[in-house]
């Protein structure tokens, strides 16, 4: 029996921050109730498609998943649960503004849920203020407190460098603040200015003042000293974890495992397939009914696509990847595609083979990872 | 055939004032052609003489006019090349004609060009008929033009045909004014052939396609002709005229006619434009004037961006020198670049052209060089170097002296502007000579100016700094002596050859420092710092560096979307593509060119 992981994303949120890309919006209740139908009439599509697959993860992004109301997250879940066979040790992961956190969803959260992870993105409330964030630091502690209380054993803050005005030092405030608030997990991610959000208007009117690079190398690497001295060992460029806490849904998209995304937009790696829904929310309900009407974008992924997501995407993890594991999943081997890639990046001080067969990016490697993994691309 | 009912013509114009529209509607009027047949532009068959809007390889068209006096006239129109680069070819196309067509944009009014084309024409002793076009748009000032055309060129103007090419508008008017006005042919048809070659085309099936007017005597199939100038001889297969868009075989072509002949000719260097067809065995007294070798005027390198591509280089230059005969070519080899040919052509329109055919019909990724012109050394043995490759350039210990070829140039400009233009040909080392008012808007002022300083970008700079009104035209007029210095551009500690020029000394210091600063901007930051300096023999006399890459922002996987993370990383894979690697550092295609664009306005 295979195994397979959910992703459910509720597109909802209060309001959208000056730095979001994601396809999220405010909504209405009646918009969240249509929406809900919506999310179970396709899960309910993949009936016959999944049976033999056993769910090891399922994971609610948005948007704000905290903000559709409980009622209709029961109905969703049972939705999942009347569709797949959900294994009972599952990873079940649910994203929260911690603005939004209120004492209404802790049933919800203590009997369907077992990890929260929460976007707590700073320490600073000036820099909560930048980003266009709903909620204060007060906000954050009051929620992981509520969060312990309902029973949460895994929580995860998600936090942010590379914000305007932000500093060496209030960075190092952020990571210690998150740090004295006890959770399992930690994911930090540098703020990226896309295309047609605001940040990205004021940036092209230079009115956006950011960290400069030499700057945001060093907070990279503050976050990875600070995060290992108390306990949180990096395991993914972004990600560290408490031993026994790293997040079973994420590794799945870092070593290709199968998973399936419901809802607006999402992403879905099926057995050799990827695909993503429509974009468009009213496309979505209207179409949800025939799931398969929702596919865009489908590929049925090539051996040769296959080997470069598997190095792409394995170099990500601090465990690197191995000669042995790639012989497995391909039958051939790693040096024959790769030799002379490898070998340059390990002579240039990007790579290294901690040991024999295993390679991983060193620290130089991972600062510039784009230049470093564009190279697993074949021709 | 009775010469005085053949009119041998062309029509002259600036850039864009409507030639080619013009010609169109007398080949549809003329009616040889249905209006199906038409091609948006009959005479513009290359796509990139559509493109640019210009045409370049003249071309000519045989149409029968049948005129209100119920006469049928036979008239030959012959394409000219619309640039300063094309001049030579222009000369030989008017000296094939009797009469000219002037077309003056009613919008626009005189432009270099009309002037540059009218003195060309008044040198060939053409009959010239004004007529202002696009007289159907709002702006068009038909009679401003028409006095300006009195004032400023001297031709009676204010009854000549003001028409649209466009619709079609009073296009018969200038029918019958190429009647009445223009003269018929007056050759002598028993007199040995004499006839000018004004044009040939390569056909890999036919051989070259001789393009002629004949002035005296005739030519028939079986004729046994000798070329003056190349002493080349040919017997002929095949004489015709032009339909438009294709050859229409002749018993025979007589005095007056214009027309082509076939003679299995595999060699186009030996059948030149400007030379002079006459009979084998009865040759005519004297050539006709003006012959001139085809004489490139700028240089640069140009090298196959994958290497492997080398002999595709080569053969694709052989195809385009058959149609070509003003491309040179002869193999160089560069450190930096590997294989390659060091070409030479009329101009930067001329290279312009040839580098885009090479890219587009042979498929072809080039790295192109920045140009260079021929520059004189004279050795302190007293020998005389032609020098077109700065890497040639013997060491300053054996030079006496150089010198550098000098042109007259003539913006035309409208007042406003005279001020930013004159402070671009100081820049430029021009010398004044002098300004002339054609109106008071408007005015020509008159530079000599080394080439060399006009080869790079100082044709865009014009256009920018006078929002495109200025028009430009140049003359070669001589070599002088000059303080030249080569300066050399080191990356990363290493000469690079392709990048190395020649440069007026005093200037060596800030050309250096521009040349740094724009590879600073090129080259994209790589795994290490990389020094770029200019230097001077061993003196380095301006320096950058392209620092580091050191972070990357680290992208969320979000959601599983992976597709995102891969376009991205294709992204950066593709850009590497776009490099050649000097030594260890990983240089644009585009910036070996791209080095000496000066003018950042």
């Amino acid at each position: 029996m295979g195994e397979i992981g959910l992703y459910l994303h509720i597109p909802f949120c209060v309001r959208k921050c000056a730095y979001c890309d994601f396809l999220s919006f405010p909504a209405g209740e009646e918009m969240k109730k249509i929406y809900a139908s919506a999310l179970i009439r396709e899960i309910r599509g993949y009936r016959n498609a999944a049976e033999d697959s056993k769910v090891t993860s399922i994971f609610l992004g948005g948007g704000t998943p905290s903000l559709m109301p409980v009622r209709q997250l029961r109905a969703v879940f049972q939705a999942i649960y009347d569709t797949f066979p959900v294994d009972k040790d599952a990873e079940i992961t649910m994203e929260m503004n911690p603005g939004t956190v209120n004492e209404a969803l802790m049933s919800f959260v203590f009997d369907s849920v077992n990890r929260v992870s929460l976007g707590m993105q700073s320490a600073v409330d000036e820099e909560l203020v930048t980003l266009g964030r709903i909620h204060t630091f007060e906000d954050v502690r009051k929620s992981v407190e509520l969060l312990r209380e309902s029973g949460v054993k895994n929580l995860n803050l998600d936090l942010m460098s590379g914000i305007p005005g932000q500093t060496e030092a209030s960075w190092a405030r952020t990571l210690s603040a998150a740090v004295s608030l006890g959770p399992e997990h930690i994911s930090a991610y540098s703020l990226i200015v896309e295309e047609g959000t605001p940040f990205f208007r004021m940036k092209e009117e230079g009115s956006l003042v950011l960290p400069d690079e030499e700057t945001e190398r060093r907070m990279y690497t503050m976050t990875r000293d600070v995060l290992a001295r108390s306990g949180y060992a990096q395991y993914e460029f972004s990600n560290y974890a408490r031993e026994g806490f790293r997040c079973r849904h994420n590794i799945r998209y870092w070593k290709r495992g199968d998973y399936l995304g419901f809802g607006v937009g999402a992403a879905s790696l099926f057995r050799g397939s990827r695909w993503s829904n429509t974009r468009d929310v009213d496309e979505y309900i209207r179409l949800s009914p025939d799931p398969g009407a929702l596919v865009r974008g489908m590929e049925r992924l090539n051996k040769r696509a296959e080997i470069e997501e598997y190095m792409f995407l394995g170099l990500r993890m601090t465990e690197g990847v191995s000669s042995a594991a790639f012989r497995e999943a391909f039958g051939v081997e790693i040096r024959d595609l790769y030799g002379d890639v490898i070998d340059r990046q390990i002579r240039s001080g990007l790579m290294d083979e901690p040991k024999e067969g295993t390679f991983r990016l060193t620290d130089r490697g991972i600062d510039i990872s784009n230049v470093v993994l564009a190279e697993y691309l074949l021709d | 055939m009775d010469q005085s009912r053949i009119r041998n013509f062309c029509i002259i114009a600036h850039i864009d004032h409507g030639k080619s529209t013009l010609a169109d509607r007398i080949i549809e009027e003329t009616g040889l052609l249905t209006e199906r047949e038409m091609q948006d532009q009959v005479l513009d068959n290359m796509d990139l003489e559509r493109e640019r809007g210009i045409t370049i390889k003249a071309q000519t068209v045989r149409t029968i006019y049948k005129a209100d006096d119920g006469e049928e006239y036979i008239f030959n129109l012959i394409d000219t090349p619309g640039h300063v680069d094309f001049n030579y070819e222009v000369s030989r196309s008017l000296a094939a004609c009797d009469g000219a067509v002037l077309v003056v944009d009613s919008t626009q009014g005189v432009e270099a060009q009309t002037l540059g084309n009218v003195y060309l024409a008044l040198d060939h002793d053409l009959e010239i008929l004004p007529v202002i076009n696009k007289v159907d748009l709002p702006s068009a000032q038909p009679d401003e033009v028409a006095r300006e055309i009195e004032d400023v060129i001297g031709l009676e103007a204010m009854e000549c045909p003001r028409i649209s090419a466009k619709t079609g508008l009073n296009v018969h008017e200038v029918l019958e004014s190429i009647v009445h006005k223009l003269p018929a042919p007056s050759g002598d048809p028993d007199k040995p052939l004499r006839a000018l070659i004004f044009d040939s085309l390569y056909d890999s099936y036919r051989g070259v396609i001789v393009f002629m007017r004949v002035f005296d005597g005739s030519v028939r199939k079986g004729s046994h002709i000798k070329m003056m100038a190349t002493g080349a001889d040919f017997e002929v297969t095949e004489v015709g005229i032009f339909g438009a868009g294709k050859f229409i075989p002749e018993e025979e072509l007589s005095a007056g006619m214009v027309g082509y002949l076939e003679a299995s000719i595999k060699d186009m260097k030996q059948t030149r434009v400007g030379d002079t067809v006459t009979d084998y065995a009865h040759m005519c007294d004297e050539a006709l004037p003006g012959y001139k070798e085809p004489q490139p005027m700028v240089y640069c390198g140009i090298y196959p961006a994958e290497t492997p591509r080398y002999p595709d280089l080569r053969d694709a230059l052989e195809k385009l020198q058959l149609n070509d005969a003003a491309l040179q070519y002869e193999p160089e080899t560069s450190q930096a670049l590997g294989f390659g040919f060091r070409c030479g052509f009329l101009g930067l329109l001329h290279l312009d052209v040839v580098t885009q055919r090479l890219e587009r019909e042979y498929d072809l990724d080039l790295i192109t060089t920045a140009p260079s012109v021929i520059y004189k050394i004279y050795k302190t043995d007293g020998t005389v170097l032609d020098i077109t490759n700065p890497t040639n350039m013997p060491d300053p210990s054996e030079i006496e002296h150089m010198e550098e070829p000098m042109v007259k140039a003539e913006i035309m400009v409208t007042t406003e502007y005279i001020g930013p233009i004159m402070t671009l040909c100081q820049e430029r080392r021009g010398i004044y000579e002098e300004t002339e008012y054609l109106e008071t808007t408007r005015a020509v002022l008159r530079y000599r100016m080394p080439l060399n300083e006009i080869i790079y970008d100082f044709f865009d700079a014009l256009k920018s700094r006078s929002r495109g009104y200025a028009s430009f035209d140049y003359e070669f007029c001589g070599y002088v002596r000059s303080e030249l210095t080569r300066l050399d551009i080191l990356v990363n500690h290493e000469v690079v050859d392709a990048l190395s020029f020649i440069v007026y000394a005093p200037n060596a210091y800030k050309r250096g420092s521009q040349m740094c600063a724009r590879l600073k901007k090129e080259i994209p930051r790589q795994l290490f710092d990389i020094p770029i300096q200019a230097a001077v023999g061993s003196k380095i006399i301006a320096r950058e560096t392209v620092r580091q890459l050191r972070k990357d922002v680290l992208a969320k996987c979000y959601g599983g979307d992976i597709s995102r993370k891969r376009k991205l990383l294709e992204k950066q894979k593709e850009g590497k593509k776009k490099m050649r690697e000097i030594g260890s550092v990983e240089v644009p295609k585009e910036a070996f060119l791209n080095v000496l664009k000066l003018d950042e306005e």
